[in-house]
């Protein structure tokens, strides 16, 4: 087993080494190192980072969606959270794209255990992952008919008629 | 033999006369199977009310039936999700009449505080509810009043409410079928 440890430095040269352009900025709020990555990158990305036996980041903590509706062309993204069991090492990558085609690769074939959750960030937000086994709803009930954690849906129950709506976000 | 008490009677020597619907309303209504669908925080306050210190076996209730189909008395008690609902509404329609409905607690009545996408906004909306028992969660005493509310309702209620038009416009309403 090695005991190098990894520094955001020297992760952060080999990935702009070879990814280069793709990178679209970089920070390290908590010494985390967080990337923002082009949506067409993040799948070849994600493999470098697993297969690279320099790096060994071989375990994915969580991937999840979120929208930012002012960020025009840049509307819906997709976080990952991946972890080195081999050197205790953290990174985060971020990717956007349009919520006119919310499209992007999926995991699967690389981390089993991105299924439930690309299911999961599909119920939620409607994000298309290219290649899913079984892409359906998974915590919500399968006739909705919306993507309940896009900003334009209100978090409320539409249903009710015995409040009063504009203490209640309706 | 005790005679049985509350109940207008002709007394006699040995015997006691009165009507065959009041002495079943009795017996009903002193022997009801409750069948608890507990999902969250008002489950606990109903198993403390099933326990020892408030101990809702000397009703006649000892038995909790799990098997919808040999229960009385659905005891709904905490959130249901609207994804649950359509579970919900199978067991209310799998219990054989007569059958009453509990409502225990604000979630299961009202929604409750989850006014949101994926809570059902109280179980009336899927099946009738017979008694609501208001609460976050609500206190055993409490659970306790709503059920001798539901003794109440069995023991007044006639035998045959429950094939009368108005019950099967009210289930119709459900879209439950009624088998008659």
């Amino acid at each position: 087993m090695s005991n190098t440890k990894l520094t955001n430095e020297e992760v952060l040269a080999k990935i702009q080494a070879k990814f280069g352009e793709a990178i679209l900025s970089h920070e390290t709020p908590y010494d985390l190192l967080t990337l923002e990555v082009e949506t067409s990158k993040i799948k070849e990305l994600i493999k470098f980072l697993k297969e690279d036996d320099s790096l060994q980041i071989n375990f994915l903590t969580l991937l999840g969606g979120i929208h930012y509706p002012m960020n025009a062309g840049k509307e819906l993204g997709v976080t990952y959270h991946l972890h080195s069991l081999v050197s205790n090492y953290r990174i985060r990558l971020k990717t956007f794209f349009s919520i006119e085609n919310p499209e992007i690769e999926s995991i699967v074939d690389l981390y089993v255990g991105a299924n439930w959750q690309e299911r999961e960030t599909y119920d939620f937000f409607g994000i298309k992952f290219k290649g899913h086994p079984n892409l359906t709803r998974i915590l919500n009930e399968d006739s909705m008919d919306y993507f309940p954690l896009r900003k334009e849906y209100h978090l409320e129950d539409a249903t009710r008629e015995d409040k009063d709506d504009r203490f209640f976000g309706r | 033999m005790g005679k049985i008490e509350n109940l207008q009677t002709i007394n006699g020597e040995g015997y006691q006369l009165s009507r065959l619907e009041k002495v079943i309303e009795i017996a009903r209504s002193n022997s009801v199977w409750p069948l608890p669908f507990a999902t969250s925080c008002c489950g606990i306050e109903y198993m403390a009310t099933m326990g020892s210190n408030y101990d809702l076996s000397r009703f006649g209730m000892e038995r909790m039936s799990f098997s919808p189909r040999q229960a009385d008395l659905l005891i709904v008690a905490g959130t249901i999700s609207k994804k649950l609902a359509p579970v919900l509404k199978q067991v209310y329609e799998q219990m054989a009449e007569p059958k009453w409905v509990l409502s225990v607690g604000a979630c299961a009545s009202s929604g409750g505080i989850f006014d949101t996408y994926s809570v059902l906004q109280g179980i009336d909306r899927v099946i009738p509810v017979d008694v609501y028992v208001p609460g976050c969660p609500p206190r055993p005493e409490q659970i306790i009043d709503g059920i001798m509310r539901i003794h109440e309702l069995i023991k007044h209620e006639p035998l045959r409410r429950r094939y009368s038009e108005e019950y099967k416009h009210l289930l119709k309403g459900y879209n439950i079928e009624t088998n008659e």
